[in-house]
């Protein structure tokens, strides 16, 4: 045996010891029914091929990796983004817990969020039992201020009423009836988390100001000064909505942010925990109707919550998650316009620093490939930003992305000299990027953890920008927004260029001519 | 949109729901009213009389062709058809498969995203059958119709069905705005059958809103693929289907809340009428060779 308790050897190595080894190899041999390993190459060698990606592209009935999650993580994550609020998602509990998992994994935080926990009875009888006994449950056990409800697919498929059940639910004592609990219909098998985060906004936004399910009169719009500035589903929201608090902070301009979960996933240990942290508070959410405009920071997040706040008579502005210079210039100018507050000199000057990172580092990231996947808005942002550097964001593959979305990042690829050999991949998954990757390679893949598998199979360096990074820690903490965003942007670009040259020409009296001190 | 007027007609299989609907609806048609009829029946016979023709191209066969109901346009769908009644059919699956229930909530979801409700007066959902699952009540939810009106017959079956299609309208009208609009009966030319569906009615707290007798000129319009309205306007079952028209229109916000009874009170009532003789439970579940013995 080579483990003992005096030496206690870690996974990573354990494995690699002949005794293991025979096992695997034996099981490979006796029970796997395996290829031959030439057999295994060939066809790993034809998965390489043009003939190959015509195949993959032209695959109708199957998707393969696709780089999306459901609606109901979007809801979750929505409503965790308001004061003391309990996300409640009506359903099996299994799937409370993947999206539990996946938020706590990401951002390293406890993801606090209850199921109704509908079994097979509830899905013959419909949920309105669990329903019942959840809320009065969630209430009474996590005593939050407001309960925000979505959906999964068995309760969708079912056709459970939540607007109904809520109401039945009051009356039967569950909570008090003016205890707030928006909702939401999030079926998961319609878009994606970003429609999630959309429907949820929606639903809370509705709550409050169109009189909460018809229980109280819908508040009357009384315009002021004010903005509401909404993230989007973002797994960057602690660093990203703290440098918007900044900015707009340095601006003096009177605004809401409406879904901050940036304290939500950046609790300090000090002795407390707190199931609960900072958030949107319930009266700013009401309050917001009053604003003079709301600014989306990421359009695909928040198409329906627009229109929505559009026909209260405000004005909307939509961005796709500003990544750089231009990009930032056009959410300061916006914000400048709506209040009439000048962008001042200390925003200007960081204007500046970036513009000379990037100079200072031209002329690496000028010419070079990128291949990017993710969330549309994020691809835009980054595609954006890639060009603005002189880079050229050859694949840009979204699986929630449609045609409109193509259309707008089409557009943007028009608008720039480095857009020209650029292509838009809308609803494809990760097994098409692997194709592409192969037969039209790139220098760098911007993805999330699971480019790692693509980064692995065709020697693609990753640079993890997206939700979810699993396997690095703490880039959350830090924007991708503003000035300093761009900055940070830049940074992760550049460490991962500087380390391939490194490893490029590393090798002893063979390649190391260029293994330099100063890049 | 608060001026637009929303009804459901439900009712038993085969008891005539599109029949009597689509007849109505043409007649409010010619009242002026501008009318979208929204098919929530697998079948996709709900708009056949107004559109001349069999089971047009549906929502859900469509969103299966193009992959998703995502990539479908507002015109793929609604056709125009007599008097330029807008016809949307939700489709659904074969019989055995899937899930219909669900096919309505996705038809419905994406006509009121899709702005299908703009520019008309009435909507009106044609559902099959009872309230069997959560997906068929899409209609009565919270801000969808606001009247239900259930076809119905003299018939025991038919009586049942409506009884419990009330049962459903009063799970959502208790914490929503759903009400029943009136029982609609389809005469069947069994017993009584008048007197029984008044008395229906005034059990379930509603009103018989209107008798429609039967006439075979229905069977020569249905053949033609059309309503009595557009066959043969004159004709005295036109008037009929116009007279329902003109209480349908009339009865905005008459609506109540049903009070459903159970199995007994509707045997009760079939035997005060004397459609059914009062049991002789020492006789329940004998054959005829047993009695005879």
């Amino acid at each position: 045996m080579p483990q003992n308790a005096e030496h206690v050897i870690d996974h990573f190595n354990l494995f690699r010891h002949p005794e293991y080894q025979g096992m695997f190899e034996n099981k490979r041999k006796e029970f796997e029914n395996a290829q031959p390993a030439e057999k295994v190459e060939e066809i790993r060698d034809w998965t390489k091929t043009e003939d190959y990606k015509d195949k993959n592209f032209a695959r109708e009935a199957l998707v393969i990796n696709p780089a999306k999650a459901c609606q109901p993580l979007g809801a979750v994550f929505c409503a965790l983004g308001f004061e003391a609020t309990l996300p409640f998602v009506h359903g099996s509990q299994g799937c409370v817990a993947y999206y539990r998992s996946h938020l706590s994994r990401h951002f390293k935080e406890p993801a606090s969020c209850v199921s109704s926990s509908m079994t097979e009875d509830a899905a013959v009888f419909g949920g309105l039992n669990n329903m019942i006994d959840g809320l009065a449950n969630a209430y009474n056990m996590y005593r939050p201020k407001m309960i925000a409800v979505s959906t999964t697919c068995m309760a969708e498929v079912i056709g459970d009423d939540l607007n109904a059940f809520i109401k039945t639910s009051k009356e039967k004592g569950s909570l008090p009836g003016e205890f707030d609990v928006p909702f939401a219909h999030t079926p998961a098998f319609v878009g994606s988390h970003v429609t999630g985060y959309d429907n949820s906004m929606r639903g809370v936004l509705e709550h409050f100001w169109d009189g909460k399910a018809g229980t109280v009169p819908a508040i009357e719009r009384k315009p002021n000064d004010s903005i509401n500035i909404i993230g989007g589903f973002d797994g960057y929201t602690v660093g990203n909505l703290r440098e918007i608090k900044r900015m707009l902070g340095l601006m003096g301009v009177d605004y809401t942010l409406i879904g901050d979960a940036s304290d939500v996933f950046d609790t300090p240990t000090d002795g407390t925990f707190r199931m609960y942290d900072g958030g949107t508070r319930l009266e700013d959410a009401a309050n917001a109707v009053h604003a003079k405009a709301t600014i989306s920071m990421q359009e695909y997040c928040t198409e329906k919550t627009l229109s929505f706040i559009a026909e209260h008579g405000q004005e909307v502005v939509a961005l796709n998650h500003p990544v750089g210079v231009g990009a930032t210039d056009r959410f300061l100018m916006e914000v400048s316009r709506i209040t009439g507050k000048p962008i001042p000199r200390e925003l200007e000057r960081e204007r500046g620093q970036l513009l000379d990172a990037i100079a200072d580092s031209s002329a690496h990231v000028f010419g070079q490939k990128f291949a990017i996947y993710g969330d549309p808005d994020l691809c835009l942002g980054l595609a954006a930003f890639l060009m603005e550097l002189g880079a050229e964001p050859v694949h840009v593959l979204s699986t929630n992305g449609g045609k409109g979305w193509a259309e707008k990042m089409r557009a943007l690829f028009d608008s720039s000299p480095f857009g020209k050999n650029c292509k838009v991949y809308p609803g494809k998954d990760l097994w098409h990027m692997r194709s592409l990757l192969f037969t039209e390679p790139v220098d760098f893949l911007i993805g999330n953890t699971y480019g790692k598998y693509l980064e692995r199979d065709t020697g693609t360096p990753l640079i993890r920008i997206g939700f979810p990074i699993f396997d690095r820690h703490h880039h959350h903490r830090f924007p991708l927004w503003g000035y300093q965003g761009g900055l940070n942007v830049l940074v992760s670009i550049l460490d991962k260029i500087f380390g391939e040259i490194d490893r490029n020409s590393s090798v002893p009296s063979k390649t190391d001519y260029s293994f330099d001190i100063i890049r | 949109m608060s001026d637009l007027r929303q009804i459901a007609f439900y009712g038993k299989g085969g008891i005539g729901k599109s029949t009597t609907s689509q007849n109505t609806l043409s007649a409010l048609a010619e009242m002026g009213q501008r009318i979208l009829i929204v098919g929530c029946d697998p079948k996709a016979d709900s708009t056949r009389l107004i559109l001349h023709s069999k089971a047009q191209d549906t929502i859900l066969s469509l969103a299966a062709d193009a992959g998703s109901v995502e990539d479908l346009e507002l015109d793929d769908v609604m056709k125009v058809g007599y008097r330029d009644i807008r016809c949307v059919e939700s489709g659904g699956p074969e019989p055995g498969v899937g899930c219909a229930g669900r096919g309505v909530i996705t038809s419905i979801n994406f006509l009121e995203e899709e702005g299908a409700y703009d520019g008309v007066d009435y909507v009106s959902y044609d559902v099959l059958g009872d309230v069997v699952c959560g997906g068929f009540a899409m209609p009565i939810r919270e801000n969808k119709a606001q009247e239900i009106y259930i076809v119905m017959s003299g018939e025991m079956m038919a009586m049942y069905a409506a009884n419990n299609i009330s049962k459903g309208i009063l799970k959502y009208a208790n914490s929503g705005g759903v009400r029943l609009g009136g029982l609609v009966c389809n005469e069947r030319q069994t017993d009584k059958e008048y007197e029984l569906a008044d008395s229906l009615a005034k059990k379930l707290g509603t009103t018989l809103i209107h008798f429609v007798p039967r006439d075979n000129i229905v069977q020569h319009a249905e053949l033609r693929r059309m309503t009595v309205i557009e066959y043969a306007p004159d004709s005295k079952q036109a008037n009929e289907y116009r007279q329902l028209a003109q209480k349908v229109h009339a009865n905005k916000g008459n609506g109540t809340i049903p009070t459903p009874i159970t199995m007994d009170e509707l045997e009760d009532l079939l035997m005060q009428h004397g459609i059914m003789k009062q049991v002789d439970e020492s006789q329940v579940g004998k054959t005829a060779a047993d009695l005879a013995a």
